[in-house]
């Protein structure tokens, strides 16, 4: 029996198998970072091992988005880009878009921004001005515009609520609790993809007391409070091989490994059975096999 | 980096390379304290020389989160480092990519982008070549162009010019041109302005009645029927085109002493 002076703290603690089993096939999913930075790597590739699939993928795009086309989880992509940042352009969701097996909801960074914002604030959508004149507006024939009920009458683009299923985001830190902590140089979306979505779900590289989070960065970096989260999952390297500063940076020669995967369906076969086909801790141990079966390289 | 920075006789003629990075920071001329956000590296080498010469209240970052300033200076606005001083930048702000779109929507920024695809109106394509629906290839996505050309000012960098990206018609419009701008009802294209394209050839405007693409100077040793034999539509020009302004010894000095010491520039047009 607990002690009378006990305190119940909540423990919202997973694995990201536990994640990707809350998820189920047709769900949009909004995947928090940028580009190939700070990705919920470790929960993709948990999604990967499930059988969750004709997911709606919401992301300022980098290989999570890649790896999920790869895998043809995907059925469409809302996004303004997909990239590597050090390799401009994602192979695969190239090749998924020139092969036409992913649909694709074209959007300005900005209205990307605003439809998350419409949907965390629970507004059905939010005016910008973004898109306007643009083929952005050709090629979703769903948009609308809005007058202003003002004086100016002025003319914008009506950018629609994103409500999310589900969110996946990484941060640096978090508690047993769902409090989240990051701290890089830039809090990306993430909190407003946790609250865009009707669940979302947080990995981190060290999961810490709650009294610990301020000895960790300043209360400025406790981006995401538990009022915004429904599970926490800890994943060591779960970003890789995307950036998680000051954790650790992109992986480079790995990123290149993995963007040569989509040169034939061979190659990816072959990095698939090499790096996902097990759990999340054999992917770990696969990399740094390879790591150091490479030759070093003198500085 | 070697030894002293040499003296202005003594140093050697400008390459295309540095007479772009000087032509580009001329794009920033005259915008105040405002956000430069240079893409490339030419451009951003471009918005760092302005910062260090004629427009010091200029914000940039380090390509990242962080707003930069050359160390030594008082502060936004204040005196920038004599060249050849304290070559360190230090961070003088924090701009993560939510203030980032909220500069663009306030309008304090000027963006330079590149494009897969330029018409004679300015109106650009970076999302993909062919049918949208069916793409031939798959390229970055519209990014923020659509957001960046209704809000602030944009120029333009092509270090190749060329048939492929002067095009009489671009296949997505993502940053819009002045046809698409005048075409707004209201106050739609109340803050719309193109700049300036600087391309490896020549440096061009808008500065016509219709606003139609014009060729504002050409590099020193490039003709003008050069250029229009590189352009997929006719460019505006006047009788005499004159020659794009090489860079002095101050600006050659701080390109190749304090900004690009590895001589990376001379690869972006390689």
């Amino acid at each position: 029996m607990a002690a009378p002076d006990q305190v119940m703290t909540p423990d919202k603690v997973m694995t990201p198998d536990d994640v990707a089993g809350e998820l189920r096939s047709g769900m949009t999913v909004g995947i928090g970072g940028w580009g190939s930075r700070r990705k919920p790597m470790a929960l993709v590739r948990a999604i990967l091992r499930s059988a969750v699939t004709d997911l709606t993928v919401v992301s300022f795009g980098g290989p999570d988005v890649g790896l999920l086309i790869a895998a043809g989880r995907v059925r469409r992509v809302v996004c303004g880009f997909v990239s590597l940042d050090t390799i401009a352009l994602e192979p695969h969701f190239r090749r998924g878009r020139q092969a036409g097996t992913v649909e694709l909801t074209e959007l300005d960074e900005g209205m990307l921004h605003w439809g998350l914002l419409a949907a965390a604030h629970r507004l059905p959508f939010l005016p910008i001005r973004a898109g306007l004149g643009s083929d952005v507006l050709t090629v979703n024939p769903q948009l609308r515009t809005v007058r202003s009920p003002y004086a100016d009458a002025e003319e914008l683009v009506a950018v629609p609520a994103l409500a999310l299923d589900a969110a996946l985001v990484h941060m640096n830190r978090a508690d047993p609790g769902g409090n989240g902590q990051y701290l890089g140089p830039d809090p990306y979306f993430d909190d407003l993809f946790c609250l865009a979505a009707e669940r979302a779900f947080v990995s981190c590289e060290r999961i810490v007391p709650t009294g610990s989070l301020l000895s960790e960065g300043p209360p400025q970096s406790l981006l995401l409070n538990r009022a915004m989260v429904t599970g926490v999952a800890e994943t060591p390297l779960g970003a890789h091989f995307t950036s998680c500063v000051p954790d650790y940076g992109r992986d480079e020669e790995f990123q290149r490994r993995y963007a040569a995967t989509a040169a034939r369906p061979e190659a990816w076969q072959r990095f698939r059975a090499e790096y996902l086909d097990g759990d999340e801790a054999s992917y770990q141990l696969a990399v740094r096999r390879s790591r150091a079966e490479q030759p070093a390289v003198p500085a | 980096m070697t030894g002293d920075p040499p003296a202005g006789d003594a140093m050697t003629a400008a390459s295309v390379a540095e007479i772009c990075v000087a032509a580009c920071a001329q794009a920033w001329r005259g915008d105040g304290a405002i956000l430069a956000s240079p893409m490339g590296l030419i451009p951003s080498l471009g918005a760092r020389l302005a910062r260090l010469t004629f427009a010091p209240q200029l914000l940039v970052t380090d390509g990242e989160a962080m707003l930069i300033a050359p160390a030594g200076s008082d502060g936004p606005g204040g005196p920038a480092s004599p060249p050849g001083g304290e070559r360190d930048d230090v961070t003088e702000g924090w701009l993560p990519y939510r203030d980032v779109l909220r500069l663009v929507a306030a309008g304090r920024r000027h963006m330079m982008m590149g494009a897969a695809q330029l018409d004679r109106y300015g109106n650009q394509n970076i999302s993909c070549i062919g049918d949208w629906a069916h793409p031939k290839a798959q390229l970055l996505g519209v990014r923020g162009a659509p957001g960046n050309t209704v809000n602030h000012p944009v120029s333009y960098w092509i270090p190749r010019h060329s048939r492929r990206v002067f095009v009489g018609r671009v296949d997505l419009v993502c940053g819009i041109g002045y046809d698409r701008a005048a075409a707004l009802p209201g106050r739609g294209a109340a803050f719309h302005e193109l700049r300036l394209v600087i391309t490896d050839k020549a440096v061009l405007d808008f500065a016509t009645p219709d606003h139609r693409m014009r060729l504002r100077s050409v590099h020193p040793g490039v003709s003008v029927s050069q250029v229009q034999d590189l352009t997929g539509f006719e460019l505006a020009a006047a009788r005499q085109v004159p020659v794009t302004p090489v860079p002095g010894p101050r600006e050659l000095a701080l390109i190749r002493e304090r900004l690009d010491p590895a001589g990376l520039r001379e690869r972006e047009l390689a």
